[in-house]
This record gives C-alpha cells, structure tokens and sequence, in this order.
C-alpha cells in the first residue's frame, strides 16, 4: 500500500483513492443517461465506464442512438436524465467549446473559407497560443496524417481520404482527454477504409488518447476497438472485448448482429446435452441455464463430409441448398431434416481443400461439442 | 415536326430578346448620336457624355441618389441579415408567422401605396421629408431583399462546421462571427447590391418621400422628359445601365462563388 504523502488533501482523497486501488478509475463515466426527442427514447438509462487510453467502439444498427451519446458527450445535445463524469467531474453543465474533449465528425465540418493549415490551427488559437507554438504542433500532426506540405491548401482542392485525415489532425491536435469519432471512416471506399482503420489504431497507440468512435461496420469495431458496446434502441446489448462480443454473445440479437451464425433451438439437460428436433446434441460442458435455449453455431466452426463423420462429434445430415465462391472462402448452405439452413464457411486454403459436391447432393454437418454456444435469450 | 418547333422557339426567343431589349438598345445606341434630334441618326458622337457632365443639376442628383443607395443598402443589409439570422435560428419563437408575413410583404406591396404611406406616417410625424426620409423609404423597401437571400443560404448552411468551432474551443457568438459569417458573406454581398440597385432605380417611393434640396437621379431624369426628350437624358439613363447590370453581375457572381464554397461540405454530406 502506498503511503498517504504529507501534505494529501484530507481523509476523502485518501480513502476514494485506497476504495478504488483493484479497479483503476474510468475515464469516462456514464450513469444511467437518457435522452428524449419528443415521445422518442433515442438513448435509454444507459451506463457505461470507459478507461484511460482505450480504444472504444459502439456499435449498433442504424438509428439505435450512436450519433445521440456521442453528441451528448461532446456536449452538444443535453441528457434528459443521468450524468456524464470525466475523471469523477459531472461535465453534463459544461458547454461544448469548454470540454476537453474533441469530435471528429461525420461530414467532417472542415471549414471551407480556411485552408488546411487554418483547419488544423483553428483549435489551438482559441487556446490563444503563441504564433510559433501553434506553428510547430500543426506541423507535428500533419507530419503525423501524413499531410506534410499541404499547409496553403484549400480544402475543395483536397479528396476525401485526404479531407478525413484533415479532420482528424484538427480534431487531435488539442491533445484532448476523449477524441470522438462519428463514423470516420465511412465515406471512403473499401480499401482506403481498410487502410486507415490500422492507421488509426497505429494514431492512437502513439497518443495514448482514450479514442471513441461510432460505427455500424461489425468488422471494422472488431479490428480498431479495444472493447466494443452493441446497441439496440438506445440500450446496451453486450459490452466486451471483440473477441468475447464472437466468440461468446451474450444474447441471440448479438450473436446475429456481429458476424453470420445459425440457430438451433432446443431443451437444455443435465449432463450437457440439447434436446432439439435433430435429437441430442451435445454442448459445452458447466452449463447453468435450464429449459429453453438455442444453441449458436458460427460457419467457419462447422465441419462438411460426405459420410457420417467418426469420432465424439456432433453430426447432422442434410442436402447441399447452394454453394458460394468468396475467394478465401467458400460458403455452403445445407437444407436440414427439418428444412432449415444452416450455413458453413469452407476455407480454400489449398485446391484439396475443395470439397466435391454439387447442389442436392447429400453431406454431413459436423462440429466438436466447444465449437458450439449455448444462448438463453 | 421537330424543325418547325425548333424554328418556332428561335422565333419566340428573338422576339422576346427584341422585345425586352430593343428600346434599350436604341436608347445606348442614340446617346452616342451626334445631332441634338432625338429621332435622327448623324452620326457618333460624345458630345451628350459632355454636356451630361458640365449639367450641374443631374450631377447633383446622381451623387444625391449614389448617396441614398449606398446608406440605404447598408441599413437594409444589417436589418435584412438581422431578420433572415432570427427566422432561421431562433425556432419557432412567438409571432414568427407574423414576423415573416410583415417582413415578406413589401416584396409584393404595390409601390405607390408603399411610398404614399410613408408619405402619410412623416406627414403625421411632422418630419421634415428630404435626403433622409428617402433613406428610411429605401432601407424599408429593400430590406426583404436582403432577408430573402441571407435566409436562403442560411437554411442549407451546415450547422456541423459550427458545431466543429464550439468543439474546437470556440464559444458561441465568436463561432458566429468568425465562422458563419465569412461563409455567408457573399449572401450578405449580393443583398447588398441588390439592395443598391433597387434603391438607385426608384422613381415612385423617392417621389412620395422626398423634399426639397433632394432630387435623385430617376426623379431629375423624369421631370427633363416631361420638358420633352433630350439627348443628355440618353446618355445618363446608358450610364444607369451600366451601373445597375455592373451591380446585378456582381451579385450573381458572389453568389455563385458562395455555392461553389458550400460544395465541399454538401459533397461530404452526401455519402
Ligand atoms: N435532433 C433530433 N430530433 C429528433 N429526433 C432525433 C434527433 N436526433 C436524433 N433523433 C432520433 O434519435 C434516434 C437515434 O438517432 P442517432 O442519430 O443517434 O442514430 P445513429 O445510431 O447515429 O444512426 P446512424 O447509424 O444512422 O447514424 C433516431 O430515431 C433519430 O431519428
Ligand atoms: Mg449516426
């Protein structure tokens, strides 16, 4: 335990520090949040804890209220209820212009009468810096964007990779404690995209900045975040690391929100196996959840063979409904007994890695019992 | 079938330009005439140009009128952008219906009774009416002009790039002035010299509202020609021309070069 120094503040200082020494303090601290629009709930009794130099990501389909708590965050839309805490100080009273905390926006909002070099210093001369200290952090972020000598540049005279990354020098340049970024990334094509989203984690692990960005694209939270929170009609779904958010969702929502998955539903018994309309199935073992559940399967876990596969492996027979060629992999949808599909991933790693079938043809599905998640919502 | 409609809008097209143009034409075309007949060709000639200029009277009058429309310009410019900020930013404030309906309807009030009613109020004021009633009469004419095209361009102003500034430490009014102002100032510019233009070319509300010692330019124009047409008055009305269509080019131009200026933002909020 580390000794209280002679001149701390008082017992109050001493003791929150002491109480919170296990769990390092969130940077950023929602509590129960909710916004309204009229008879429209946009963000729901939300609460959420974001740490020092995360890499944070909230995902949800379009309209669940992404764009609505970042907002909020930022301080442009007020929360009907709850608080918003950055580093333990309720911000929600604090206008937007005097928070340490910075926005990267959608359309970007550069500022067209500026040029680049106006863009990225506007937010430094309201901090009325000196003219040469201003100078050399414009000139240390563009080199960071990799925007060197583009200083006299008007922003119509620049593409859309290069305006994104006008915003982002812009909005980092203040060295702020949260950067929020709005879907950064989505005006650019597939590749720039791909591109940047490593980019932007090489950015922030440079910066050490706690960085929360709102996206619909599943895969890109996936790549960037640190820890995702999937959202639904202003609620949380789930808030893990992505990892966790695939391989162990939480509920069927989340589980067909984030990547492909196939359902099988069933009654759980004791022992370790599901009763459904396939027979037994077995599943991880420890389950505590009785009843009603559905069993997740995601189809690269899946096996195909054209006999009965040996071994302790759950089996289920059907026909090939359709083949599709994705080029690192191959995707098969099989029409089971009770007419259901169920979709496997086949990876071409090699050309005997093909499997020879044709559409119709009879196959088994297969999957060791781990590969399986059992889901009770 | 297709040529006779071609040939029937060409026809159409050059009747219509001859019909709005012609006299107008003729009009320039005849300031440079040489003889003092107003209906007979001898040749070119500036000698009207010199006359114009050594009348000391319409001399009077233009710098008169120049003066009236550049004030009058200016106020309505302030007014006009004041009004077009409140209908567009303030919601729906109480009476904004009202204020929109009173501050659109000299846009289509006939002149005359524009002009006689402020006539009346300075009457039952008591003001003395001169240079600056017909200031006041001009900044209340024109003023909707102003609103119309502020308000225009501020209803598709992109309201994130002021977020961005109140985000990037900017508080509220300097936001407004340091960033929304550069970008609809060519809105401002182009009311300003619609504003301009108006005012210099209006007989019927100066004639209402104006005294004695304050003759402008339209009304000096007006009572030579009641004394029948001089060849002077040519000459000035060419210069008018030139000056109002210099004003309406300008504007247009400032215009366009706004929208230009709002492309990249609109580009951006299209994907
Ligand atoms: N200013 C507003 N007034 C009224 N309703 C609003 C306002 N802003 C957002 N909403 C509503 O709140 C809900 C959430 O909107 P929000 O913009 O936060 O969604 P989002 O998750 O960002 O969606 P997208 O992925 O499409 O950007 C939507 O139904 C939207 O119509
Ligand atoms: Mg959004």
């Amino acid at each position: 335990m580390v000794a209280p120094p002679p001149t701390a503040a008082g017992r109050g200082w001493l003791t929150t520090k002491v109480g919170e020494m296990d769990k390092p303090a969130a940077l950023l601290r929602i509590e129960n949040v909710s916004k309204q629009f009229g008879p429209l709930t946009a963000v729901d009794s939300l609460s959420l804890e974001i740490g020092h130099g995360e890499f944070f990501a909230l995902l949800g389909p379009s309209g669940c209220g992404k764009t609505t708590l970042l907002r909020m965050l930022a301080g442009f839309e007020t929360p009907s209820s709850g608080r918003i805490l950055l580093d333990g100080e309720d911000i929600v009273a604090v206008p937007p212009h005097r928070r340490p905390i910075n926005m990267m926006f959608q359309n970007y909002a550069l500022f067209p009468h500026l040029t680049v070099e106006g863009n990225v210093a506007f937010g430094l001369r309201q901090e009325r810096l000196s003219r040469a200290e201003i100078a050399t952090r414009v000139e240390e972020m563009l080199a960071l964007v990799r925007l060197k000598g583009f200083n006299r540049r008007r922003i119509d005279h620049l593409s859309g990779g290069q305006r994104q990354r006008v915003a982002l020098a812009r909005s980092l340049v203040k060295r702020p404690r949260v950067l929020l970024l709005d879907e950064p990334l989505a005006a650019l094509d597939k590749k720039l995209r791909a591109e940047t989203q490593f980019e932007l984690m090489e950015l922030q692990r440079k910066l050490g900045t706690t960085f929360v960005i709102v996206t619909h694209d599943q895969e890109e939270a996936m790549i960037v975040a640190d820890r995702i929170a999937v959202m639904d009609r202003g609620r949380l779904r789930q808030v893990a690391p992505p990892n966790d958010i695939y391989e162990r969702p939480n509920s069927r929502w989340v589980a067909e929100f984030i990547g492909e998955v196939s359902l099988i539903e069933g009654a759980l018994r004791a022992g370790g196996i599901l009763d459904s309309v396939f027979g037994p199935l077995r599943v991880p073992p420890n389950q505590t959840a009785r009843g009603k559940v559905w069993l997740a399967l995601r189809p690269e876990k899946l096996r195909l063979s054209t006999t009965r596969p040996e071994g302790d492996l759950n089996a289920l027979s059907g026909t090939v409904s359709e083949i599709g060629y994705r080029g690192g992999v191959s995707i098969y949808k099989v029409r089971l007994a009770d007419q259901s599909l169920i979709k496997v991933a086949l990876s071409n790693s090699g050309p005997s890695s093909r499997l020879e079938v044709s559409i119709g043809a009879t196959i088994w599905v297969s999957w060791p019992k781990e590969n399986g998640v059992v889901l009770t919502q | 079938m297709k040529r006779n409609i071609s040939i029937f809008n060409v026809t159409s097209v050059v009747f219509g330009l001859a019909f709005l143009y012609l006299p107008i034409t003729i009009l320039v075309v005849y300031s440079f005439n040489a003889s003092r007949l107003v209906t007979v060709w001898s040749g070119w000639s500036l000698a009207w140009y010199r006359e114009l200029f050594s009348d000391e009277a319409m001399i009077a009058a233009a710098w008169t009128s120049l003066r009236i429309a550049a004030l009058s310009a200016t106020a309505a410019t302030v007014l006009g952008t004041l009004a077009a900020i409140a209908l567009t930013r303030f919601g729906r404030f109480r009476g904004r219906v009202a204020f929109s309906g009173m501050i659109y309807a000299p846009l289509v009030m006939p002149e005359v009774i524009t002009g006689l009613s402020l006539l009346l109020l300075f009457v039952a004021l008591n003001v003395d009416r001169g240079f600056w009633t017909v200031v006041l009469a001009h900044t209340t004419l024109t003023m909707c002009f102003v609103t119309v095209i502020v308000q225009s361009r501020l209803v598709d102003f992109d309201r994130s790039v002021e977020e961005a500034a109140m985000d990037l430490g900017c508080p509220p009014f300097k936001t407004f002035v340091i960033v929304t102002l550069p970008l609809i100032l060519p809105a401002i510019a182009a009311g300003w010299m619609l504003a301009f233009s108006l005012s210099l070319d209006d007989l019927v509300i100066a004639s209402f509202t104006s005294g004695p010692g304050a003759t402008t330019l339209p009304m000096r124009i007006y009572s030579e020609v009641r004394l029948g047409v001089k060849p002077e008055v040519n000459a000035v009305c060419t210069i008018m021309i030139a000056v109002v269509a210099l004003g309406t080019v300008t504007a247009s131009l400032m215009a366009k070069r706004g929208a230009r200026r709002r492309e990249p933002a609109a580009l951006a909020a299209q994907v």
